[in-house]
């Protein structure tokens, strides 16, 4: 395990250590609360947000995936983790109905959907949180690497597959509370989520399942499986040549990462408090690649960094002067694609002296 | 037996008409219960007379009084605040009268409904053919046996073949509610089954449980319900073909990008919101300065939105594009981020909300072709997306742009080697693309909103459409879009509009597994470089 903790990897974890003692104890124990409430909430916002760039950066900075559905991944966690905070709203609901949810009795319906069933158990959610994006990404990715989609056109149909979920759950029919979405949530597992203690605990929690991503990805990319998914990146008939099931590989971390997104959408819905269609739109999945790009890809700390720094942006930016976000979202997009291909992490490595050279550098 | 005393009843009436002259009937009009002054009204449009429609057109107007003085009916109009009289008979003007001088016939509306079906057949006689078809058409609605009479006269005196169809369908329509014999009622049902539509079957299906007639009748039902499920195949192909149209223009121009070129241009859908917007400016201009010009807006537009969206696209090819040639992944990031720009600024320019482009007035209205109906807009938005598919082609095949374009395509360094100007050629090749975005934008303006996310509508199908072709193939753009659009009109009547675009979705990521370069795929060694 601490092999693979190198430099950069550890002087992340220290700070994200540092973050998830320093945040709490500023919100909860001290004297004028010097983190106030919201930024709890917020930081721990961000934390999945940079929890989902390294899923994306795994299939991307490590096996040339770019796809362009992730988002639907995370949202599918965020769902699954909303269902359940649905259900343990029980009769506190606007029409007090203790077998259906508000949007339900609202939309008349006359008993529980049968997808529904189950979400009421909390194990139940949180197996669904990984299986339901991961049996997606699977089945997905099963079709699209024996058949050999690549590049460009997989980028698309992955798009494509986001934007059809986009619809799908727009649609009042669907049961999953139409454009609306889930809300109204009132607490999980008995800790009710207006709290500041459990919003630290969810930030905590955050945090350690960001740093457990983040080693989770490391052991994969430094293993031999991880070696030959980099030479599937740069070179992936060559790899298919030499004898290797190329399409085994992709399809095992496209999956992992699909599983990992929605974690990070789980921990997201109760921390923001709603989680509805847009986040399935096609502009929220492309986000999270810029995330990754600017952060450095092929780095997963670096994606990690990027998505902070890119939400932070946005938070600051958009309460400044808005009009002025997509302007420098756009500029952003543009400015590292052309002239910072190794992101953020990569120019601060340029620039600091080396000690040993890191292996991973994407093509 | 009632309807028996019905008939009776009616064949009184009819004798009544024709013993009464007109003037004995206008006379009794304005008093009695309102039933039988219906009759009246009746027996009156029974005569035929040419001064009984101004007489029931005043009458159904509130328009119509009698004179206290010898009871003589007026029909009174204002004349400069003045009340003016005239003989309601005669149309002899009698002078300014006042207010007390005359006393109104009163109407109901039960009266009024009576005037308007009797006036229906009064205007059979119109000179006006047209005024003739709607008067058919009107009896056919109603379809009244009382007018029965006067139709089959109307008919005999007809010489316009079209009119005469008209006022035969009319007569079924009307024997079949009326009393006369079975074997007229039969030829009637055939008629009506010719006919064959909506109005058709609404005249037969209330016959389906009839003794006599109900055999013909669910016959007659089942054949026409046959045919309009032919003309609702015909209709949804429309549809299909119309909205292939739209699809086709928005995707025509990524078809040069992506499947020329190969570059992912993620900023096509906001180059055509691009010629939207100059569209709408266009026409503001149009309205405030030259208002006869707004039939040619869009003329004026199309090359302006062209050059607008051609040359930002030549802007973004010299500006960031030509830097990641060979990088399809960071091309398709770096021109998201130009997607977002654009958005910002029209938004920033023009505002977030909806704009108003109006639609000239060749573009507006409808026509009917057998059963289906056929909306001018979009039969010109499918007519110039193949002026716009057919043009392209023949710059990409005729012109030494294009064989320069195609030459760079199949291989940089040797064209390179011959003398062509690569770099220009690109940024040309990309400015073409991008201004028929630009003209894909000034189509939709008519059809859909203008706004800052109009392009993001478009983009997600505009790629289905490329992907599902195969690029670098203008054939394949067309088959894809044709084929999509009318797949999704099939489907949208059974599953609605939203899930029918879902289906359409998943099936074209199904087919892109077996497929996975289009229906139309290049072959060759530079597919897999």
């Amino acid at each position: 395990m601490l092999s693979l903790i190198d430099r950069r990897m550890g002087i992340f974890l220290a700070g994200l250590f540092i973050l998830t003692v320093a945040i709490p104890i500023g919100n909860l124990a001290m004297e004028g609360q010097p983190v106030p409430s919201y930024a709890v909430s917020l930081l721990g916002k961000y934390l999945c947000y940079a929890l989902l760039a390294v899923a994306l950066d795994l299939v991307w900075g490590y096996c040339g995936i770019l796809s362009l559905g992730h988002g639907a991944f995370f949202a599918l966690g965020g769902y699954a983790m909303g269902m359940h905070l649905m259900r343990e709203i029980g009769d506190r609901g606007v029409y007090a109905n203790p077998d259906l949810p508000d949007f339900m009795v609202f939309l008349n319906y006359q008993e529980l959907p049968w997808f529904w069933w189950g979400f009421d158990q909390f194990w139940f959610a949180c197996l669904m949180v990984l299986a339901v994006p991961g049996t997606l990404a699977f089945i997905f990715g099963w079709f699209a690497f024996r058949s050999r989609v690549t590049g460009v056109y997989l980028s698309i149909i992955t798009q494509a597959l986001t934007y059809a979920l986009m619809l799908a759950f727009f649609r009042n029919e669907m049961g999953f509370g139409g454009n609306n979405g889930l809300t109204d949530f009132k607490d999980v597992l008995g800790f009710s989520l207006q709290t500041d203690a459990t919003r630290a605990g969810l930030f905590i929690l955050s945090a350690i399942a960001l740093a457990t991503g983040l080693l989770i990805a490391k052991a994969i990319t430094a293993s031999k499986l991880g070696k030959i998914l980099i030479a599937i990146r740069d070179a992936e008939s060559r790899t298919r040549f030499i004898g290797y099931r190329v399409e085994g590989y992709k399809l095992f971390v496209f999956t992992v990462s699909a599983m990992m997104a929605g974690v990070a959408g789980a921990l997201y819905t109760p921390q923001v408090g709603i989680i509805n269609p847009g986040e399935f739109s096609p502009a929220n999945s492309i986000e999270i690649v810029i995330w990754v790009a600017l952060g450095g890809r092929g780095t997963l700390v670096g994606a990690a960094i990027g998505a902070i720094l890119v939400a932070l942006a946005k938070t600051l930016l958009t309460g400044w002067i808005p009009e002025i976000w997509l302007f420098a979202l756009g500029a952003l997009f543009v400015f590292v694609t052309i002239f910072m291909p190794k992101g953020v992490l990569g120019v601060i490595e340029n620039i600091a002296p080396k000690r040993p050279k890191p292996a991973e550098a994407p093509a | 037996m009632l309807f028996r005393a019905l008939i009776a009843c009616l064949l009184l009436l009819a004798s009544l008409a024709q013993a009464a002259t007109f003037e004995e009937l206008a006379a009794q009009l304005p008093e009695g219960k309102f039933d039988d002054r219906a009759k009246v009204v009746e027996a009156i449009a029974g005569t035929g007379n040419p001064a009984a429609v101004p007489l029931l057109e005043a009458l159904a107007e509130g328009d119509l009084q009698t004179l206290k003085a010898d009871d003589r009916l007026i029909r009174v109009t204002k004349e400069n605040k003045k009340t003016i009289a005239y003989d309601a008979l005669s149309g002899e003007r009698i002078g300014e009268i006042g207010r007390r001088d005359g006393r109104k016939v009163k109407v109901n509306n039960g009266l009024r409904r009576t005037i308007r079906a009797a006036l229906s057949v009064l205007t059979l006689r119109d000179p006006n053919p047209f005024k003739r078809i709607e008067a058919a058409e009107a009896a056919f609605k109603s379809a009244d046996a009382e007018q029965l009479p006067a139709l089959k006269a109307a008919l005999e005196a007809e010489e316009n073949p079209t009119v005469m169809a008209a006022l035969t369908t009319a007569i079924a329509a009307t024997t079949l509610s009326s009393g006369e014999p079975t074997q007229a009622k039969l030829e009637a049902i055939s008629l009506m089954r010719e006919q064959g539509d909506q109005q058709a079957l609404s005249v037969l299906a209330p016959l389906m449980e009839n003794e006599e007639l109900g055999e013909a009748a669910t016959e007659a039902v089942a054949a026409i319900e046959r045919s309009q499920a032919l003309w609702g195949i015909g209709q949804n192909v429309w549809y299909g073909l119309s909205l292939g149209s739209v699809l086709l223009l928005a995707a025509i121009g990524l078809a040069i990008t992506f499947g020329v070129m190969g570059v992912i241009n993620m900023a096509h859908g906001e180059l055509v919101m691009i010629g939207a917007y100059t569209t709408f400016a266009v026409q503001e201009v149009i309205r405030n300065s030259a208002p006869e010009l707004f039939g040619y807006s869009l003329l004026i537009a199309a090359p302006l939105a062209f050059l607008v969206a051609g040359l930002t696209g030549v802007g973004i090819e010299r500006g960031v594009v030509r830097f990641l040639y060979g990088r399809p992944l960071e091309t398709l990031l770096a021109t998201w981020g130009i997607s977002l720009i654009l958005q910002q600024t029209v938004r920033s320019i023009f505002g977030p909300n909806n704009r108003e482009v109006g639609n000239p007035d060749w573009m507006s209205g409808a026509f009917e072709l057998g059963q289906i109906t056929i909306t001018y807009n979009r039969l010109w938005i499918l007519i110039f997306a193949l002026i716009v598919f057919f043009g392209l082609l023949m710059v990409l095949k005729r012109t030494p742009l294009g064989l320069q374009m195609r030459a760079v395509t199949q291989n940089r360094a040797m064209a390179a080697n011959m003398g062509i100007r690569t770099g220009w050629v690109d940024a040309m090749t990309f400015g073409l693309g991008a201004g028929i975005a630009g003209l894909a934008g000034v189509a939709l303006s008519q059809i859909d909103n203008v706004s800052p996310n109009l392009g993001q509508s478009y983009i997600v199908d505009s790629f289905m459409v490329v992907v599902f072709g195969g690029a670098g193939n203008l054939w394949g753009a067309l088959a894809g879009a044709f084929s999509l659009g009318i797949a999704n009109k099939f489907l949208e009547p059974y599953t609605g509009a939203v899930l029918a675009k879902i289906l359409v979705l998943v099936a074209i990521i199904l087919f892109i597994q077996k497929r996975p370069r289009g229906l139309f795929a290049v072959r060759g060694r530079a597919v897999e470089a």
